[in-house]
């Protein structure tokens, strides 16, 4: 790693740890909120970015886990989140596997279209439902909190809490992608992504590889809907809408596919863009619209490869002259 | 479920089908024959229905002119969508396309509620058509639904001819197969992506101001039938008419018949039915096994 890599690194941890500092109620939820879709966006990178498969459904595990946690604490008063963490990751991981195992069978476009078919159908199974409390969802009125036995260890009604906890989250979420994308598991996914039919001839279990791939990403978009209930407090049908699967895939391309760094900047970006355009006009969509349409057909690699074209022809052009 | 319940909603049925059909047509003739997937296309069918709504209500045009206005203005914006964003985009991967068309999404919706505000407008039933007609002996169905299902059969109809028997339908044809190859053959296919983009986008218009009256006339309409459409394209098998074809009809079929057998689970029947086909079939009813 290059110094200047490093010292940003160190940089952006401080400036992290240091939010909460500022005792500013509105910048700590807004972080959080981030943090959130960092993972969330850091998860889809690994199917579309890594192995390929580009998922327009990619919210319905956010969505599982969200209400798996919704349920767990309305209906059978659970606010310990070591036991709901654990559970709800596990509800979207097994979602992830059946979806995995019907919408892997096909590929291209109908894979697009086949897991926002399954997306849309849960999107419509909770919001017709008065057990998932239809279209207004489920407001969580539960504190949460992490404690063995009696002893509480963690308090998620204090914001601070709550933002250290994502913080936490997010940092363990990284560090382990980066690392499955080291391994040779990761390397075999790389492969998949460019050029499927030498790594089947190669001798791979392809489809086993694939299935893999869907079910981690799965369950690590479920650790960002787990969050997301907790945090926020709410799980409503918005959250399994195909306009939230197109927005953390949007999150992924505007920082760059296949950078696990630039999903997570494209998170903060898109949030930011929405949320500032939103302060300055009602009629925010029409700056995300331009801006989404011009990303994608002007910036192809998203900011991480218009970053280091810019490197390459700065320092390129130093080295030969 | 009495016979004239299910004669109503096998009318139902078909109606909503033609209705599916006439937009589903436009997207997979899109895909089929420019390899561009076009989230978009809803905005089409939205934009007619409050073209549509402007003449006739706040213009006071005569129906006929309002509805061919209303039509020719999105083939205009369709032609205009189609040379500067969508044409430099049949090249690039689905994702790209997906994201574009997705950002044309929200430019389009947008530029609705600031055209006619958020709220849902109320279309009528123009005077002519209003009223129930005695189909047989048991069934009383509304004038205006048998229209609808009646113009989307005609289209259905045209569209087959044009695709079955005509030069242009040839190289649609052609173009589904292998894209390629027709360019190699000599055919500049440039203008032939125009001629069938509009063609496409003109019938989501034509949608769009038929259903008007019975759906309501809101920003975002176009992105919950734009779904289903896909729907119908993927169980049909993408760039097949016969397909869409198809699928509109069983979707209709699935829908309407869900509503009254399954009330609870109604919305998620389609769904359930296009998993239920990809998993037997991964291209579709009637698509090409490559």
């Amino acid at each position: 790693m290059r110094p200047v890599t490093i010292i940003a690194a160190i940089v952006v941890a401080a400036m992290l740890v240091a939010i909460p500092l500022f005792h500013n109620a509105f910048l700590t939820a807004h972080a959080t909120r981030i943090l959130i879709y960092v993972i969330f966006a850091m998860s889809l990178d690994l199917l579309v970015g890594y192995c390929g498969m580009v998922s327009l459904g990619h919210a319905a595990f956010f969505g599982i886990a969200a209400y798996t946690t919704a349920l767990l604490s309305a209906k059978a008063g659970i606010a310990n989140i070591l036991i709901g963490l654990p559970l709800s990751m596990l509800a979207a991981a097994a979602g992830a596997l059946v979806i995995g195992l019907l919408t892997l069978r096909t590929s291209g476009i109908y894979f697009i279209m086949a897991t926002l078919a399954f997306a849309q159908m849960l999107h419509f199974l909770v919001n017709d439902s008065d057990f998932f409390g239809g279209s207004d969802g489920i407001l969580l009125l539960t504190r949460f909190r992490a404690s063995v036995g009696n002893t509480v260890l963690l308090d998620l009604g204090n914001a601070t809490t709550r933002y250290y906890t994502a913080l936490v989250a997010t940092s363990v979420a990284f560090a382990g992608l980066a690392l499955l994308v080291r391994s040779p598991f990761g390397r075999i996914l790389q492969g998949l992504k460019s050029n499927e039919q030498r790594m089947r001839a190669l001798g791979y279990p392809v489809a086993r590889y694939k299935l893999g791939c869907f079910v981690i990403g799965g369950t690590l978009a479920g650790l960002a809907g787990h969050l997301y209930a907790t945090l926020t407090s709410l799980a409503d049908p918005s959250i399994l809408d195909w306009l939230h699967s197109a927005q953390v895939l949007m999150m992924v391309i505007i920082g760059g596919l296949g950078t696990l760094i630039g999903s997570a900047i494209g998170a903060f970006l898109l949030i930011e863009l929405i949320d500032q355009s939103a302060e300055l006009t009602d009629h925010w969509k029409l700056i995300v619209g331009v801006v989404v349409i011009a990303v994608t057909m002007f910036g192809r690699g998203g900011l991480v490869g218009l970053a280091s074209l810019l490197r390459t022809s700065v320092f390129g052009a130093r080295a030969s002259a | 479920m009495q016979l004239s319940t299910f004669l109503i909603q096998l009318l139902n049925s078909v109606q909503y089908g033609m209705l599916l059909f006439l937009i589903a047509s436009g997207l997979t003739l899109t895909f089929g024959v420019m390899g561009i997937i076009n989230l978009a296309h809803g905005a089409f069918f939205m934009i007619g229905a409050y073209l549509a709504f402007q003449f006739t209500r706040f213009w006071g045009w005569p129906l006929p002119a309002a509805y061919a206005g209303a039509v020719l203005a999105v083939v205009v914006l369709g032609a205009c969508v189609e040379r500067t964003i969508l044409a430099p985009l049949a090249n690039r991967d689905h994702l790209d396309q997906v994201l574009v068309t997705y950002g044309l999404i929200l430019i389009f919706d947008e530029l609705a509620v600031i055209g006619w505000g958020k709220d849902v407008l109320p279309a009528e039933i123009p005077a002519l058509l209003r009223g129930s007609v005695q189909l047989g002996d048991m069934v009383v169905y509304p004038v205006y639904r048998l229209v609808l299902a009646g113009v989307g059969l005609l289209c259905a109809v045209g569209l087959y001819l044009i695709v079955a028997k005509t030069r242009l339908g040839m190289i649609v044809r052609a173009g589904s197969f292998d894209r390629s190859m027709v360019r190699a053959l000599g055919i500049n296919v440039s203008p032939i992506f125009s001629m069938v983009f509009g063609l496409g986008a003109a019938l989501a218009a034509l949608a769009g101001v038929l259903a008007a009256p019975i759906l309501s006339v809101s920003p975002g309409m176009g992105d919950k039938i734009i779904i289903i459409a896909f729907v119908v394209v993927v169980i049909g098998g993408i760039g097949s008419i016969k397909g869409a074809f198809v699928g509109a009809l069983l979707v209709g079929l699935f829908d309407s018949f869900g509503k009254i057998l399954f009330p609870t689970v109604s919305s998620l029947i389609i769904y359930a039915l296009m998993a239920a086909v990809l998993v037997w079939r991964p291209r579709g009813l009637f698509g090409k096994t490559a």
